[in-house]
């Protein structure tokens, strides 16, 4: 027995340095498998309140970039609007919509890690889910994956771990988009065919495959390839939006994913 | 004593938001981000007893990871350069009995406490980056990326320890 209490008394700084550091890899390993919830995240009322203070602060120095975003994408809105207009499609329920948006503020913006993940500014309790896509006016942002009451946690596509399911816009081949942590302005597409035809200039678009975004949202264009003799390889996707400036966001809502997710599980 | 623990946790706070607020928000060259918060490990006054330096410097660490969304990367490395400051700085020091209740780091040669705060920099930043990137393929990468940001950890490190060396005697 005293042996153990000076095998502790003689060890015991290496013994908690061991200690902690377990604990530490073990929020390192959660932090890296993306179907877990995580503890260690931003999306707590301490971290996310403060981001939101400092924020509410330094705001101002994006609004010329933000009000520009704007009216673009309300005149892209309005010319969508109009050619609606002229269409004779109505819905058979005109206030139904498969897609709900949520506006949220970027409060804390990260472009350069490895791995990349954003805090916005609202929670459970405005409606979002875990889960959730996230798109800006000029583009793709990422997932919902870690939420609190009132801040969220989004894994941007600048991260290894994000894999979202994107096609061309002019045909319907489609891959998958990734990042190798490199270039923040560049995204890969992995996995396409090669009977695709790509062209450097091409639009990638979100495809219609996953349940987190509507189909046709824009990603980016086509800025380099290889091919070799089977497949395409090392397709860099000059990304639409600026993830090192981002301000307001939509988190969208798929009224039929539930519906959908319960189709596909009825056959297992 | 009580004073001392004053100190600390003022530096400690202190540091975590310069850290979070400031420093995790200017990208250097594209993408370097100094890590200036584990300026609180080299300050940290030398004790017999560890226990607390070691839980305030995980913790310490942990809190940069709740901020930047990290897991416990910050913590693993934070605790790591806490746990063997004391043997390379008896290592740097090279004198074999340091008596811990009148030792200043500032009182030591300056080229002396450089090579200290190097050494735990680097070290921490290779810690650090091998657990992001989290894969031996990219070795060479994590490398750089520990040495150009250690370059600017560093340089930030040497201007506060030259400041704080010249405006006071008394600090901890």
């Amino acid at each position: 027995m005293q042996q153990i209490f000076y095998f502790i008394e003689k060890y015991k700084y290496f013994l908690l340095f061991m200690a902690l550091e377990l604990v530490a890899l073990l929020f390192t390993i959660q932090s890296h498998s993306y179907h877990k919830s995580q503890f260690v995240n931003s999306a707590n009322a301490i971290t996310g309140g403060l981001y939101k203070k400092h924020k509410a602060i330094f705001q101002f120095t994006s609004l010329i970039k933000e009000n520009e975003n704007l009216a673009t994408e309300n005149t892209l809105l309005r010319n969508r609007l109009e050619s609606l207009k002229n269409n004779s499609y109505t819905p058979k329920d005109s206030t139904y919509q498969k897609y709900i948006y949520t506006t949220a503020k970027v409060i804390n913006n990260s472009f350069t890690k490895k791995n990349n993940i954003l805090t916005i500014d609202k929670g459970r309790n405005d409606g979002l889910q875990l889960d959730m896509g996230v798109i800006s006016s000029t583009g793709l942002i990422g997932i919902i994956n870690n939420i609190s009451n009132n801040y969220a946690t989004v894994l941007s596509v600048l991260n290894s771990q994000s894999k979202i399911n994107a096609r061309l816009k002019k045909n319907h081949y489609f891959g998958t988009l990734s990042w190798n942590g490199n270039d923040y302005k560049k995204a890969q597409l992995v996995d396409i065919q090669r009977q695709a035809n790509i062209q450097i200039g091409d639009t990638i678009v979100s495809g219609g495959k996953s349940t987190l975004f509507p189909e046709g949202i824009i990603i980016g264009t086509i800025h380099s390839f290889d091919k070799t003799r089977k497949t395409y390889e090392n397709i860099e996707i000059l990304l639409s939006t600026d993830m090192s400036n981002l301000g307001y966001v939509h988190v969208v809502e798929n009224k039929e994913k539930p519906e959908i997710k319960n189709l596909e599980n009825s056959h297992d | 004593m009580t004073r001392e623990t004053l100190t600390l946790s003022f530096r400690f706070l202190i540091l975590l938001l310069v850290q979070v607020f400031v420093l995790n928000n200017i990208q250097l060259f594209g993408h370097l981000n100094p890590m200036l918060y584990i300026l609180f490990v080299i300050l940290y006054p030398l004790k017999k007893e560890r226990a607390n330096f070691m839980w305030a410097s995980f913790f310490l660490g942990l809190s940069i990871d709740f901020f930047s969304n990290s897991g416990g990367i910050n913590a693993a490395a934070t605790l790591a350069i806490a746990y063997f400051r004391l043997p390379i700085l008896k290592l740097i020091i090279n004198r074999p009995d340091i008596d811990y209740t009148v030792f200043k780091i500032n009182q030591e040669p300056f080229i002396k406490v450089i090579l200290y705060t190097c050494i735990l920099t680097f070290l921490h930043h290779f810690v650090v980056f091998s657990l992001e990137y989290f894969s031996w393929n990219s070795f060479i990468p994590v490398l750089k990326k520990s040495i150009n940001t250690s370059v600017f950890t560093i340089l930030l490190s040497t201007l506060y320890l030259l400041f704080f060396r010249k405006n006071s005697k008394s600090n901890f």
